[in-house]
């Protein structure tokens, strides 16, 4: 069975249908790229299975469990970790103090007012910055760190919970080629640890056809293809409403070849 | 409750209306631009009122009346600028609600010296010429005076309008209202539209105070008065909204007409006096608008600001040169009362200095980590307070059990206003919390049979063996240690660290399993249980209590307070308390003029320490340590 089971889902924003009756599944341990032009619904498919919109119809079923009308902090308790389009951590918290927020809360440790934040499980929290290569700063405070630096700590907040499911919303966005290169290739090693799912969308295609193992196409709130990179590349109507002439992979055939 | 009386109230509320607008759309417009909340926009007002009586009366023989309103208007509005340019301009970038400070600093400044120029009298300016006389509807006599304001604020909305939608400047300030910083990068001087607006702003100020003077007398109340009828105003129209301010308005005199003419109803037995609501149906609107409608009637969601000041430091341990500071001046605390047997007012002083610390330290607590910035937090202070002078004196419950009682109740209190509060965030959080205080202000004024009304409760004393004053400063010292230490405690804990991470990111904080609204509450009733010992401590202090302990000015006290010692410095509070009393204290001992000292003392403190003075001290100390980053 699979992880993660989408049918029908659909949000309209006033006259406009942003989704319209899409369906995909994801299983533990793939990389699933889900990509679109401009509008074609990306973000809003996003935003619903991580609990940010609420879905007019259909379902999105994680494990058996109906996501649809729960808020993100209850998705996030079912095992779901994400990371933002501009990363989001807590800039008056120091690096290891942002991941040891997410493993108190993970314990339920929220509402304690007396024993100290800092030393909350500080041992393990250093392990999953270690992880993301982000150990030797662990006591800088986040504001002061590279963007790059930033999107790592992330991702150590995001796996805290140990999540079966982690959804990336643009992960490489902002960064530089061979930072991308670096975060894409943590990813799919985590994945591959963890036995984790990733779910992200993504506009360079140097990553997505690098690192997914499979891809989804939306072009105007619709699932137009779906399929192993290779096969959509191939795919016409893909070409069609996306790529136009197809000369955007010429120059990534050397990544594709690199990572297969 | 005739229908010619019922029409006439309705006039009334319309030309009300037309005065409350003026002010408003001045403080709406400043607001919308430069994100600043004048404190001092009513000061405006009230010198608008004063000028135009100078003109009218002293200069050689007087000016006419209608030359001497537009004079006034357009030397407030001179004045607006000047403020502009020498003062606000220099802290558009210091942090968040930083500006409030120095504008109440103003407020200080402006009344001392309209109580120097012109005294503590009230001034009664001429009738208007031409329109001195009434005219008779329905048989009732109603002053023309008044017809003719019912007409200005129309025409100054219509003109603003046109203002605001047919000229290049009018479309910039709309631009910079939506986006400042993009109208900045498009190449806009952005100080001189600041200037410009901030002087329009003060002159429509101006000009509303000066057409007041044929209806009340010139007094040094008006400002506070006017400012916080103005700021409701905005409120409920929605901040930056120009139109919403005019619906506003009206909605509010209308309202309060209404409650005049009902006057004393009789509903299914119950007797309610509509006019005594008067008082508050301003703030009740507010409420309800504010719940139901968060971002007031014709407002828009605040887009985020992008320079919202330097980030705060992550936390540290406390180390041995913090330690060893507290130990010695709590050394220092314990032996005071015997080093000054000679003067006892030292230890009278002290409980003052340890009370405000509390109290200053709980409006901290959420102000600073959870970034809500309550403007009402006098409310739990005064209901502590009251709460410790009833069970006393109603329910003799014995001194020591009231110490613990009382702050449940101011607790219980908060619990109330959390609930709608946490609804809401920044500018419009603090409206709803003052308006809660405002109502519980109203309350206690009013109800005389059980809060004694104005006159407030005496022989509110403690216990016997706590009659002696220093007996009483040690139970204070140990009261206020402890919960000082407690606060801090939680801060260094997970919940203090889940409202900072609250306050940082809720985008993240949701992502983690953080209920925002469920911290910001939580947070917020321990802010008032503990802005409730401090209450409960302060009656038993003073052995009386009166509707001061919980008027918007001890809640601004509150805000000054912290926003001296330092937002981001977890011993802000407690210096900036300490600070503001013992200045208030010194101040008003030494000159007439304690306001103006005081608020030129503050100004400086503003412009020269940005970040509050503990935030400075500890700057000086810790500066090279926070940006090198590491622990030390």
């Amino acid at each position: 069975m699979s992880l993660l089971r989408v049918s029908g889902l659909g949000k309209s924003f006033g006259g406009v249908k942003a989704v319209d009756g899409i369906d995909f599944e994801l299983n533990a341990g793939e990389l699933l790229a889900l990509i679109g032009p401009n509008g074609a619904g990306k973000s809003t498919t996003f935003n619903m299975v991580n609990g940010q919109l609420r879905a007019d119809v259909g379902s999105i079923r994680f494990n058996g469990t109906e996501l649809v009308g729960l808020k993100p902090r209850e998705i996030w308790r079912l095992g779901v970790g994400r990371t933002f389009q501009i990363a989001q951590t807590f800039s008056s918290l120091t690096v290891v103090e942002n991941v040891q927020m997410a493993l108190i809360s993970a314990d339920r440790k929220l509402f304690s007012m007396w024993r100290p934040a800092a030393s909350h499980k500080r041992a393990e929290a250093l392990e999953l910055l270690a992880q993301v290569g982000m150990a030797g700063q662990a006591d800088r405070p986040c504001s002061v760190l590279a963007y790059g630096d930033v999107k790592r700590v992330e991702l150590a907040i995001a796996l805290a919970n140990d999540p079966k499911l982690l959804l990336m919303d643009e992960p490489t966005a902002g960064m530089a080629p061979k930072e991308r290169n670096e975060l894409m290739a943590l990813t799919k090693e985590l994945v591959v640890q963890r036995n984790m799912a990733v779910l992200f969308t993504e506009h360079s295609m140097d990553v997505v056809f690098a690192y997914a193992d499979r891809m989804i196409v939306l072009a105007r709130g619709r699932l137009i293809a779906e399929g192993k990179p290779n096969e959509i590349r191939d795919h016409p109507k893909v070409q069609e409403v996306y790529f136009g002439s197809g000369k955007t992979f010429e120059k990534d055939k050397m990544a594709l070849k690199v990572a297969t | 409750m005739s229908f010619s009386s019922f029409i006439v109230q309705v006039l009334n509320g319309l030309a009300g209306a037309s005065s409350l607008f003026l002010v408003a759309a001045g403080l709406s417009l400043i607001f919308g631009v430069t994100r600043i909340v004048n404190f001092a926009h009513g000061s405006l007002y009230m010198l608008g009122i004063y000028v135009a009586y100078s003109l009218t009366e002293s200069v050689g023989g007087g000016l006419g009346f209608w030359p001497a309103v537009l004079l006034s208007a357009i030397a407030v509005g001179v004045l607006g600028a000047v403020v502009e340019v020498l003062l606000l301009r220099r802290i558009y970038h210091a942090p968040e609600l930083f500006q409030l400070l120095a504008t109440f600093a103003l407020v200080l400044v402006i009344k001392d010296a309209a109580l120097w120029i012109w005294g503590p009298e009230e001034l009664l300016g001429p009738r208007a010429p031409g329109l001195a006389g009434s005219v008779s509807i329905l048989g009732r006599q109603f002053p023309s005076y008044d017809l003719f304001l019912i007409v200005v604020g129309p025409v100054v909305l219509g003109s603003l309008w046109l203002l605001l939608t047919r000229t290049r400047w009018g479309t910039l300030v709309r631009a910079a209202t939506q986006d400042r910083e993009m109208v900045g990068a498009l190449g806009v001087n952005q100080a001189w539209l600041f200037t410009a607006v901030f002087a329009l702003g003060a002159l429509l100020a101006g000009l509303g105070g000066a057409l007041q003077l044929p209806r009340e007398p010139a007094n040094l109340e008006l400002d506070l008065h006017t400012i916080g009828a103005a700021f409701v105003v905005v409120v409920v129209g929605g901040m930056g909204s120009i139109p919403g301010a005019y619906v506003a308005a009206l909605l509010i005199a209308e309202l309060k007409a209404l409650c005049i003419w009902l006057g004393v109803v009789e509903v299914f037995g119950f007797t309610i006096s509509f006019s005594k609501l008067t008082l508050v149906v301003e703030f009740l609107v507010m409420a309800v608008v504010l719940v139901v409608r968060p971002w007031g009637l014709m407002g828009r969601p605040q887009a985020p600001s992008r320079h919202a000041g330097t980030v705060e430091a992550p936390l540290r341990p406390v180390d041995n040169l913090f330690k060893a500071g507290a130990a010695l001046l709590l050394l220092v605390l314990t032996v005071l009362p015997a080093l000054t047997t000679q003067t006892p007012y030292v230890t009278v002083l002290m409980i003052d200095l340890l009370i405000a610390a509390l109290f200053a330290t709980s409006l901290h607590f959420i102000m600073g980590p959870a970034g809500m910035h309550s403007f009402g937090h006098a409310a739990y202070f005064g209901l502590g307070a009251y709460a410790a002078a009833l069970l006393v004196r109603s329910l003799q419950l014995p001194m020591e059990l009231t110490l613990v009682v009382a702050p449940l109740v101011a607790a219980a209190g908060a619990l109330v206003v959390g609930w709608f509060s946490v609804r809401l965030s920044g500018v419009y959080l603090a409206m709803l919390t003052l308006a809660f205080a405002q109502i519980a202000w109203a309350i206690v004024y009013q109800w005389d049979t059980v809060t004694g009304g104005s006159n407030g409760l005496t022989g509110v004393w403690p216990s016997a063996w706590l009659a002696d004053k220093a007996a009483y400063y040690y139970l204070t010292l140990v009261l206020v240690i402890l919960s000082m230490l407690w606060l801090k405690r939680c801060l260094y804990a997970p919940f203090g660290y889940a409202m900072r991470a609250g306050r940082d990111s809720p985008l993240r904080a949701d992502a983690v399993g953080i209920d925002v609204k469920r911290m910001q509450w939580v947070a917020f009733v321990i802010a008032g249980l503990f802005a409730g010992v401090a209450g409960a401590l302060f009656a038993f202090s003073k052995g009386s209590i009166s509707p001061e302990s919980l008027h918007v000015g001890k809640s601004v006290d509150g805000l000054v307070m912290v926003l001296l010692g330092g937002l981001q410095t977890l011993t802000g509070g407690a210096v900036g308390a300490v600070t503001f009393t013992w200045l208030h204290d010194t101040v008003a001992r030494n000159t007439e003029y304690w306001k103006a000292m005081l608020g030129a003392i503050i100004l400086i403190l503003v412009l020269l320490f940005p970040q509050g003075i503990a935030g400075f001290v500890r700057q000086i100390i810790y500066g090279k340590r926070d940006e090198i980053g590491g622990r030390a």
